[in-house]
């Protein structure tokens, strides 16, 4: 059954995340990648993250992506299907790319050894969400702080950034 | 059986189909929800060996993954904004103002 979800979650996520990169509509490529991302929050249930995966749907579905939306919808993007999608020097970008891809995938194999065995099985204990609040106001209370500051920051940088005239 | 070297693979295919999208598209909103991309294929890493360790703060640093990458796309967008009301367009091969 785990198998069989992971198989399932896994093939959307790739198939919506290389959607997402190719398609020529920008609208398109946002809806793809809300499905990516959903996958992705399945993904993060299956690992018994529930906390995360729902913070994935509210922050990343509900909040990121309708921003991403509404710019698409501000910024015109009539001309956008005719225009080409590549930039000029994309062969560079792919050749790099794939020079990634094959570091990580040596890296990987080299350590993959490690976690081949199957994952020792949770403890029983307290809820996901309440494991993770627990360690959040206690452990990294300053990070979490800092954090409520950062986001602060970037909401006044966004209003003074993309008003015409203060 | 599935292992965490699943969710790593899965993680690295995702990362670099994400590399590609920044390195090779022009159109500067798709760039950055390739970045979207990128930073959950991190946040699968951090939550698959949260799982494995049985340690939560992997959960934790994915959650502070989140709000960086909510604070990053407000500003981001902002500054697309900005650009399209200047420079009416955006295309990143069109916005070469500060190259020398």
């Amino acid at each position: 059954m785990e198998a069989f979800l992971f198989y399932t979650l896994a093939a959307i996520l790739v198939t919506f995340a290389i959607l997402t990169v190719t398609a020529h509509n920008p609208v398109r490529s946002a809806v793809y990648l809300i499905s990516a991302l959903l996958a992705m929050a399945g993904l993060f249930f299956l690992l018994r993250a529930e906390f995360v995966g729902a913070v994935q749907i509210l922050v990343y579905v509900g909040g990121i992506m309708v921003l991403v939306l509404f710019v698409i919808v501000l910024v015109n993007v009539g001309q956008a299907s005719r225009e080409p999608r590549a930039s000029r020097r994309w062969k560079t970008g792919l050749a790099l790319a794939v020079v990634l891809a094959v570091e990580l995938g040596f890296l990987m194999l080299r350590g993959v050894g490690s976690f081949a065995e199957s994952a020792p099985p949770p403890p029983a204990g307290a809820g996901n969400t309440e494991s993770v609040g627990l360690l959040l106001y206690n452990d990294y209370l300053l990070p979490f702080e800092i954090a409520s500051v950062l986001l602060l920051v970037a909401l006044v940088g966004a209003v003074v950034l993309a008003k015409k005239e203060l | 059986m599935i292992t965490t070297s699943h969710y790593l693979v899965l993680s690295l295919i995702v990362f670099t189909v994400g590399v590609v999208g920044v390195l090779t598209r022009r159109n500067v909103i798709v760039i950055l929800m390739s970045i979207e991309l990128m930073l959950n294929a991190v946040n699968l890493n951090l939550v698959a060996f949260s799982d494995r360790l049985h340690d939560l703060a992997g959960q934790v640093f994915s959650v502070f993954v989140i709000t960086v990458a909510a604070a990053e796309a407000a500003v981001g967008l902002g500054i697309i904004i900005s650009l399209y009301r200047n420079k009416e367009t955006v295309y990143v091969d069109e916005i070469d103002l500060m190259k020398w």
